[in-house]
């Protein structure tokens, strides 16, 4: 199974709830932090690295000598990474998606690959749990190619030691965020009971609705703020399977980088339910799919 | 002959000339020893997420200009456009293009070394 835990809005606790969710499941557990542009559940975890590669794409070089200047490739490129003159080719590898059609579209077989790093894959283990995160690379303006290959490595990974993953997903509802979440099994959708919590949490919801997941919501800093991401919920069926108080002393446990799962039995109380509530709502949704098949 | 492109919010010369490069509304092509004009739709241009600015410099680089006229260029558009051997001239908004024109041809316009306008505007 895997479960992401996001958000519409930044700073409501993903990164929290991933850690300390992490800490209480039972089984082989992944925990992989899919912020690629600011990730910080290592913070958490304090895992110990075994290794790690960087990550590329294939960017196009033309060989300007076999250039016909038909302009297949420049009028094929969406994003204007390739683009043909009729006296010269221009190339604009950072704002290439890797798609690789120009290469494939040369009659004159003038295009060829080059590689444009992405960001850095680090994985390790954090007592044990298994730990995986992408790193993109600093002026990278794009985190959804780098994602796709912390992916691809969470498959081997799970191919080679079972088990299940916990995905920390990069806030919002673009392509990042939605990246994240797609292949899940279950999404939590972490929010705080405030107006910019809700209206987020609403955006989020119904970005992700359509990929037919069973979802729940987690309410952080409960306590704060009004009812209305209640109510919304309520109206909604969306299953509320946490409540996490809104608590000074968790505010320090998260400033000294602690997992609050293991800072108090009430706590760890708190996520080893939230964990019970994510398997029933998965074993849910796989009895309704078997019913549909 | 001599053409040049001028970023402009209509067909004619009477019409503005349209502060923007890559998502202008169009571009007047004019040929300065005729004074006739060709108008060049950018509507397809306006609407691409990124990249605008290449798009633009495509379109005027195939139809054979040696200069642009507009208001801002942004750093894509002119390290595109100094690719292609375009001068351009900046800061021309608030004209008609006729006007543009008749500045450039009295000399009044200088060859920019660099873009005024930053990425994605």
């Amino acid at each position: 199974m895997i479960v992401s835990v996001a958000s519409g809005k930044g700073g409501t606790g993903k990164t929290t709830v991933t850690a300390s969710l992490a800490s209480v499941w039972d089984g082989p557990v992944h925990a992989v932090d899919l912020d690629v542009e600011e990730p910080n559940l290592h913070l958490f975890l304090n895992p110990v690295i075994a290794g790690a590669e960087k990550a590329h794409m294939p960017v196009p070089v033309v060989e300007e000598a076999l250039c016909t200047h038909c302009g297949a490739c420049s009028d094929l490129c969406q994003f204007k990474a390739i683009s043909d003159l009729k006296t010269l080719v221009l190339t604009f590898p950072e704002m290439c998606h890797g798609c690789g059609g120009c290469m494939a579209i040369c009659p004159e077989k003038a295009i060829s690959r080059g590689t444009r790093e992405l960001g850095e894959i680090s994985w390790g283990v954090s007592g044990k749990v298994h730990f995986l995160m992408g790193r993109l690379r600093v002026g990278e303006a794009m985190s959804p190619p780098l994602m796709r290959h912390v992916k691809a490595m969470l498959g081997r990974m799970l191919d080679a030691k079972g088990g299940d993953a916990i995905i920390d997903a990069p806030p919002g509802v673009s392509c990042p965020a939605v990246n994240a979440v797609m292949d899940s099994d279950v999404i939590l959708l972490v929010t705080e009971p405030t107006p910019f919590g809700f209206y987020d949490f609403e955006l989020a919801w119904r970005a992700f609705t359509p990929f037919n997941r069973p979802m729940g919501a987690v309410i952080n800093r409960a306590g704060l703020g009004n009812d209305a991401v209640l109510r919304f919920c309520s109206d909604k069926g969306i299953p509320i399977l946490a409540s996490i108080p809104y608590d000074r002393a968790i505010a320090e446990a998260y400033s000294q980088g602690r997992i609050i799962a293991e800072t108090s039995p009430e706590l760890r109380e708190t996520f080893v339910a939230l964990k019970g509530e994510i398997q029933a709502l998965a074993r849910q949704a796989g009895r309704k799919e078997a019913a549909h098949a | 002959m001599s053409k040049i492109a001028v970023t402009s919010e209509g067909p004619s010369l009477d019409d503005l000339v349209d502060p923007r490069f890559g998502r202008a509304a169009g571009f007047l092509v004019v040929d300065l020893d005729t004074m006739k004009t060709e108008y060049i739709d950018n509507g397809q241009t306006q609407v691409m997420a990124q990249g605008a600015g290449i798009q633009a410099t495509e379109l005027v680089a195939r139809a054979g200009v040696s200069w642009v006229l507009s208001g801002y260029v942004g750093p894509k558009a002119f390290q595109a456009l100094s690719a292609a051997g375009i001068n351009v001239g900046q800061n021309l908004e608030g004209m008609t293009v006729r006007q543009a024109v008749e500045r450039f041809k009295a000399g009044g316009v200088e060859s920019a070394q660099a873009p005024n306008r930053e990425a994605g505007r």
